[in-house]
C-alpha cells in the first residue's frame, strides 16, 4: 500500500511537470503562424513507411540499423513500461500477464531488445568517444550540445541496465515467475547463490531505479536535443507530402498580385483595414508551427549538414544550424512574446543575429539536407521564406541577384536580352 | 544548306493550327551560348520524330523560378500570372521543356493559379518518342564509351526522376556509370536557387569543381546532363581542371540527337 502511495505522488509529480512543460510549448506555438494539414491517410501511410519502417535512416546503413533496432525497441518495451505504471497504481505485478503465452513473446521481446539496445548504445557511446565523426563537428556544435548527446546516451543505457536488473532479479525472487525472459535467465543464473530475499529487494530496487529513470527521462527530453524520442513520429506524420521541388505559395503576395494585374477587382478583392503582414521569415513569429517542429523535432545528427554542397565546399551554412538557432531563438524570445503580445521587440531578430545573410544566400536549393533528413525536417523552404523577408522587405540581396531580378522585371530574362533575342537559336540548324 | 525551321506558336495560330505540344525552350535555352545547342538538338529530334510542337519566341518570358528563390515572391508570380495568360491564349495543354527548372515551376507550382498543364521534360519524352517508334537509334554510336550521368537536383531529389536519363543512356552505352554521389546522393551543380546569378559565399571551393572531381574519379569520357545550368556549371569545372580534352559533357538530348537514324 505504501509503495503505492509513493508511486502515485511520484507519478503524479512526473505528469505535474510535464504538463507544465506542455503549457510553455502550446503557448510558444501559439506565437507562430499557421500551417494547413490535410490527407490524413496518405500520411499515416507515410509515417508508417519513414517513422516507424525507418527508412530513411537507413541511407546510412550501418548506423541506420543500430537506431532503428534501438526505436523498434523503444517501441517494444514502453508496452513494459505502460504495465509498470499500472501495476505501480494498482499495487499489481505483472498486470498484462492475463494475455497468457502472448505475454511471453512481449517480453521476450522486451528483455531481447533491453539487451540489443544496451549494446547499441554502448557503440553509440564509443563512436562518439573514439571516432571522429565529421557531421558531429561545426560551428553549430558547442560542448554543451555534445554534452547533451552524453546525458542522453547515459539515460538510455541505465534504462535498459536497471530493466534487465530488474528482469534478472525478478526470475530470483521467489515471486511467481510470469512471462519468459531468456536473456535475463542467463544473467540469473551468475546469481543463483545469491538467495531469495536479497534478490527480491534488488528487483525492487531496479524496477523503482527503472520507473524513477523513466520519469526522469520524459521531463528532461522536451528541453533536450533528444525531443525527438516524442516528436519524430509526430513530425514525419506532419510533414510535406508535396515533391520536395515544390515551394509553397505566398497568399499574402498573391493578393496583392492580383490587384495589381486586375486592376477592376481591386474594390472587391480589398479587406483595406488590416494591417499588411510582414513578408517571409524576420524572427520567429514569422515561421510556422510546423517549422518551430521541426527545430523542436532536430536532434542534431548532422545528416543534413554532411550532404550540404555549401558546407561542403567550406562555406558557413549548415541545415543543422537553422534548426538549433531556431530553437535558441525561440527559447529567447518566447517568454516575452507570450507576455507582451507579437509586438514584443528586443532589438534581436533569427536573421542577423543567428542565421546571417551570409549563410542565407548560400542555399542552392538542392534539398539534399531535406532528402537526407531522417525525421523529414525540411530547412530550404524556411531559408526561402528568410530570402523573401530579405528581398521583399528590406531590398537587401547579393549585387547579382538584385541584377537578375531587374532584368526578369525589364525584359523577362535574368540576364539583359531583349524578347526579340529568343528567336536566335532557331536559325541555322543543319537538317 | 538546308536549315529546320522551328515553329512559332503565334505564326501556327495565324496559319489556324493549333499545335499539340509547347516546346518551352527556357531561359538558358535561348541566351546561354551552351545551352542554345541543347535547344538546336531539341529541335533536330522533334523534327525528325515529327512531332506537332512549336515555341514561343518573343511571347515566351522567365518561368519565375530564380526570382523565386531568390526571394521575389512578388515578382515570380506576376510572371507565374503573365505566362499562365499567354498559354491560355494559345490553348497549351502540353509542354515540354528541358530545363528542370521550368519543369518543376511549371509542374509543381503554377497549378497553384489554375495553371494546370501535361508537363513532360525531355528525358520523359525522349523515352516515349523511342519507345513508340518514332525515333530510332543507332545504338552502336557510344558502344564501349564510358558515360556518367550528372542528376540534376530539379530532376532528381525535386520530382523523383532517375530512371529515364539512364535507360536513355543505356540505350546509346553498354559502360554507363555512376557518380560516387549519384540518385538521390546526387551533389549539386551549384546553379539552383539563383546561385548561378552571384558570386558565392566565402568557402573554400566552388560546388562545381567538388563535383567534377567525382566525374574525374569516374574516369568517364562523357559526362552527360539533362539540366541547363547543370551544363553551364559542370563546363566551368571541365576547363577549370583543364580536362576538356580527357572529357566532353553533352545533355542527353545532344548525345541522342546525334545518333538518330534517318531514314
Amino acid at each position: 500500500m505504501l509503495k503505492q502511495i509513493v508511486f502515485i505522488i511520484v507519478l503524479l509529480i512526473t505528469l505535474g511537470i510535464f504538463s507544465y512543460t506542455l503549457r510553455n510549448l502550446i503557448l510558444l506555438f501559439k506565437q507562430t503562424k499557421p500551417f494547413p494539414i490535410k490527407d490524413f491517410g496518405k500520411r499515416f501511410l507515410m509515417m508508417l513507411k519513414i517513422a516507424i519502417g525507418q527508412t530513411k535512416i537507413f541511407r546510412k546503413p550501418v548506423t541506420g540499423l543500430m537506431h532503428a533496432l534501438v526505436f523498434w525497441g523503444f517501441c517494444v518495451i514502453t508496452i513494459g513500461s505502460l504495465e509498470m505504471v499500472i501495476d505501480g497504481i494498482s499495487g499489481s505485478e505483472r498486470i498484462f500477464s492475463f494475455i497468457g503465452i502472448f505475454y511471453n513473446f512481449i517480453m521476450a521481446s522486451d528483455d531481447i531488445f533491453a539487451f540489443i539496445i544496451l549494446i547499441m548504445i554502448l557503440l553509440f557511446i564509443g563512436r562518439r568517444l573514439f571516432l571522429n565523426i565529421k557531421r558531429f563537428t561545426g560551428i553549430e556544435m558547442s560542448h554543451k550540445n555534445h554534452i547533451d548527446a552524453y546525458i542522453a546516451l547515459s539515460m538510455i543505457m541505465l534504462l535498459m541496465v536497471s530493466l534487465l536488473g530488474m528482469n534478472t532479479f525478478y526470475l530470483g525472487s521467489g515471486n511467481e515467475i510470469k512471462g519468459f525472459y531468456p536473456v535475463s535467465s542467463i544473467f540469473a543464473s551468475f546469481f543463483s547463490n545469491i538467495n531469495n530475499n536479497t534478490q527480491y529487494i534488488l528487483y525492487e530496487f531496479f524496477w523503482w531505479m527503472h520507473i524513477l529513470l523513466i520519469f526522469a527521462f520524459a521531463n528532461m527530453l522536451p528541453y533536450s536535443k533528444h525531443f525527438h524520442v516524442f516528436l519524430s513520429v509526430p513530425n514525419v506524420f506532419l510533414s510535406r507530402l508535396e515533391p520536395l521541388g515544390k515551394l509553397y505559395n505566398m497568399e499574402n503576395v498573391a493578393k496583392e498580385v492580383k490587384l495589381m494585374m486586375n486592376p477592376e477587382t481591386a474594390f472587391t478583392a480589398s479587406d483595406s483595414n488590416t494591417v499588411p503582414e510582414r513578408f517571409g521569415v524576420k524572427d520567429v513569429e514569422d515561421v510556422t508551427w510546423k517549422n518551430y517542429f521541426d527545430a523542436l523535432c532536430c536532434t542534431q545528427c548532422g545528416r543534413c549538414t554532411d550532404v550540404c554542397p555549401a558546407n561542403i565546399t567550406g562555406k558557413k551554412l549548415s541545415p543543422r544550424k537553422l534548426m538549433m538557432d531556431l530553437r535558441a531563438r525561440m527559447n529567447e524570445k518566447g517568454s516575452g512574446l507570450i507576455k507582451n503580445g507579437k509586438e514584443f521587440n528586443d532589438n534581436k531578430s533569427l536573421i542577423k543575429d543567428y542565421f546571417t545573410s551570409e549563410e542565407i544566400w548560400a542555399c542552392t536549393t538542392c534539398n539534399a539536407c531535406a532528402n537526407e533528413c531522417p525525421v523529414n525536417i525540411n530547412h530550404p523552404s524556411l531559408i526561402i521564406d528568410m530570402r523573401r523577408y530579405l528581398v521583399m522587405e528590406e531590398s537587401s540581396a547579393p549585387s547579382g541577384i538584385k541584377a537578375a531580378i531587374t532584368n526578369v522585371e525589364n525584359n523577362g530574362a535574368p540576364w539583359q536580352y531583349s524578347p526579340e533575342d529568343r528567336l536566335l537559336w532557331t536559325k541555322e540548324i543543319n537538317l | 544548306m538546308e536549315y529546320i525551321e522551328v515553329p512559332i506558336m503565334s505564326e501556327c495560330f495565324a496559319k489556324g493550327q493549333k499545335p499539340e505540344y509547347l516546346f518551352w525552350v527556357g531561359c538558358l535555352g535561348s541566351f546561354d551560348d551552351r545551352a542554345k545547342k541543347i535547344s538546336k538538338a531539341f529541335a533536330r529530334i522533334l523534327h525528325y520524330a515529327k512531332v506537332d510542337y512549336a515555341i514561343l519566341g518573343k511571347d515566351e518570358s522567365c518561368c519565375g523560378d530564380p526570382v523565386r528563390r531568390a526571394g521575389n515572391e512578388m515578382l515570380y508570380q506576376m510572371q507565374a500570372f503573365t505566362n499562365i495568360e499567354i498559354l491560355k491564349m494559345y490553348e497549351v495543354k502540353k509542354i515540354i521543356t528541358f530545363c528542370p527548372h521550368c519543369f518543376n515551376t511549371f509542374k509543381n507550382e503554377y497549378t497553384d493559379f489554375e495553371g494546370e498543364y501535361e508537363v513532360i521534360h525531355s528525358t520523359d519524352f525522349l523515352l516515349q518518342l523511342i519507345n513508340e517508334g518514332k525515333l530510332k537509334l543507332n545504338t552502336q554510336a557510344f558502344e564501349n564509351e564510358k558515360i556518367a550521368y550528372h542528376d540534376p537536383c530539379y530532376l532528381g531529389r525535386a520530382n523523383n526522376m532517375y530512371e529515364s536519363s539512364r535507360i536513355l543512356l543505356d540505350m546509346i552505352t553498354n559502360k554507363r556509370v555512376e557518380l560516387k554521389r549519384c540518385k538521390s546522393f546526387a551533389l549539386c551543380c551549384g546553379a539552383g536557387g539563383a546561385q548561378m546569378f552571384k558570386e558565392a559565399e566565402k568557402g573554400n571551393k566552388e560546388v562545381f569543381i567538388e563535383r567534377i572531381e567525382d566525374v574525374i574519379e569516374s574516369e568517364s569520357k562523357v559526362l552527360a546532363t539533362a539540366c541547363p545550368y547543370c551544363m553551364v556549371m559542370l563546363t566551368d569545372g571541365i576547363k577549370y581542371k583543364n580536362k576538356e580534352e580527357d572529357i566532353s559533357n553533352f545533355d542527353i538530348i545532344e548525345l541522342i540527337s546525334k545518333y538518330i537514324q534517318i531514314d
